[in-house]
């Protein structure tokens, strides 16, 4: 199903820049002829058009601010992540006893009571994911910012980036799993289970990361990459 | 790259049959893809264009029954649990008012929008933009903002996770007590399905430039 469907890639201009070859260097990019392509849909216009006819969205070649920004909701979402480990995340009262338990107590109980896929599944998204996350963007914006490219690179870091933005929703399960248990285990005395701080830290972290990623503009990988051959 | 060199050779006069790959920012020539097949960028190999025959409908008519599912998800009982004579029962409203007591309660609102209001909010949004072109009419107003929206929206919409932390919870205290899944876990089951659906039938390109095309 997923034939390639053409669209002949090389707009007019490139076929002509021969200094310009090697296999990335061929395309032909919008700032390149002098355009300015709208990231929402697509259409393209002259570099001085300001907003997208079609879908009213801002048009801007490259988005200059989007570095800081990157590295601003990044370091946010590193802040929040640590109290979001050293504090409870549930609170579980049985006959007066309570037990509070972090993210990572919370995968222990589970490897205590046998349920390996589970913790696997928490393990991975509290864990596992986040901290994947921020080495993941941090490198991507490294990259852009000091060239580290060297070539070749930019399919892979475009993967990557598409992973990061795919896989960073799910770390918020883990708090989805502390509202339902508070919401279902409420037996006064027998049994209750309360939120603990950490839950809140845990969903700010993961929103500050999904803006992060968000705010990088994967054009950037792509310039990074032609910057070598010229 | 001198500028003026260039500006002079792509004297296309007419843009419209150009598109930057959104991510990478390659030109390239738009041409005719058809239904069922998707045109790729050749440097990024990001997804440009996959049209399906009959897209539109499909679309409005998921996003319809995704919307109506939501309906039942909130108000009907989520799920049951029973231990030692108590019982316990829960709706997602339940659910998204479990940080409701002091410092938790932005949780609360960030759960509810998470799993409730930014997905319906989408449906709606998807449903004003593309169901008047549906039945052949121009688009209503403001129909680019409202689909602007809606795929700003795309990730912030959760409701696939919620349905999967479900399912971690229920491991959680499956050794405890007894629990019993209420209509509300099967409407909201549904309505991923659903949505995952609609979403493959979404080519974001076909739709903006339908939108352009009628609105003239």
């Amino acid at each position: 199903m997923t034939a390639d469907a053409g669209l002949p890639a090389q707009a007019p201009a490139a076929r002509g820049d021969a200094h310009r070859a090697g296999s990335a260097a061929q395309v032909l990019t919008a700032r390149d002829a002098g355009l300015v392509a709208c990231t929402g849909c697509g259409r393209v216009y002259r570099a001085t058009q300001a907003r997208c006819r079609r879908c009213g969205a801002r048009l801007s070649s490259r988005d200059e601010t989007s570095l800081q920004r990157v590295w601003a909701w990044w370091l946010a979402g590193l802040i929040a992540y640590i109290p979001a480990n050293l504090y409870p995340m549930l609170k579980t009262t049985t006959m007066g006893h309570e037990l509070s338990s972090t993210i990572v107590g919370g995968v222990i109980e589970l490897i205590d009571y046998q349920s390996y896929s589970v913790a696997v599944i928490v393990f991975t998204a509290s864990v596992v994911i986040p901290i994947c996350k921020f080495i993941a963007i941090a490198f991507l914006a490294y990259s852009v910012q000091f060239r580290r490219g060297r070539g070749r690179g930019g399919l892979a870091r475009q993967h990557l980036y598409e992973m990061v933005e795919f896989i960073g929703r799910w770390s918020m399960i883990d708090v989805f799993v502390v509202a339902i248990l508070s919401s279902l285990v409420q037996f006064q005395f027998v049994a209750s289970i309360h939120p603990g701080i950490a839950a809140v830290s845990f969903a700010l972290s993961v929103a500050f990361t999904m803006l992060s990623a968000q705010s990088f503009d994967s054009r950037l990988i792509w310039d990074a990459d032609e910057a070598e051959d010229t | 790259m001198s500028q003026a060199m260039t500006t002079d050779r792509v004297e296309c006069p007419d843009l419209n049959g150009l598109i930057a790959c959104p991510s990478c920012d390659a030109l390239h020539y738009e041409t005719d893809v058809p239904d069922g097949s998707q045109a790729r960028c050749r440097r990024c190999h990001t997804v440009l264009m996959a049209p399906r025959a009959g897209a539109m409908t499909r679309i409005v008519m998921l996003a319809a029954t995704a919307l109506i599912l939501m309906v039942a998800a909130v108000f009907f009982p989520f799920l049951d649990l029973s231990t030692h004579g108590l019982s316990q029962h829960s709706s997602i409203y339940d659910t998204v008012m479990a940080f409701s007591d002091g410092l938790l309660l932005p949780l609360s609102f960030a759960v509810a929008a998470l799993i409730v209001v930014l997905p319906t909010v989408r449906l709606i949004a998807i449903l004003y933009a593309i169901g008047p072109m549906m039945i052949g009419h121009a688009p209503a107003r403001h129909a680019a903002l409202a689909f602007r929206v809606a795929q700003s929206l795309k990730p912030w919409a959760m409701a696939e996770i919620f349905i999967l932390g479900t399912a971690v919870a229920l491991v959680k205290i499956g050794g405890m007590a007894t629990i019993s899944l209420g209509t509300a876990f099967w409407a909201f089951a549904a309505l991923v399905v659903v949505t995952t659906l609609k979403d493959t039938f979404m080519c974001k390109l076909t739709v903006w430039k339908t939108i352009e095309e009628r609105s003239r």
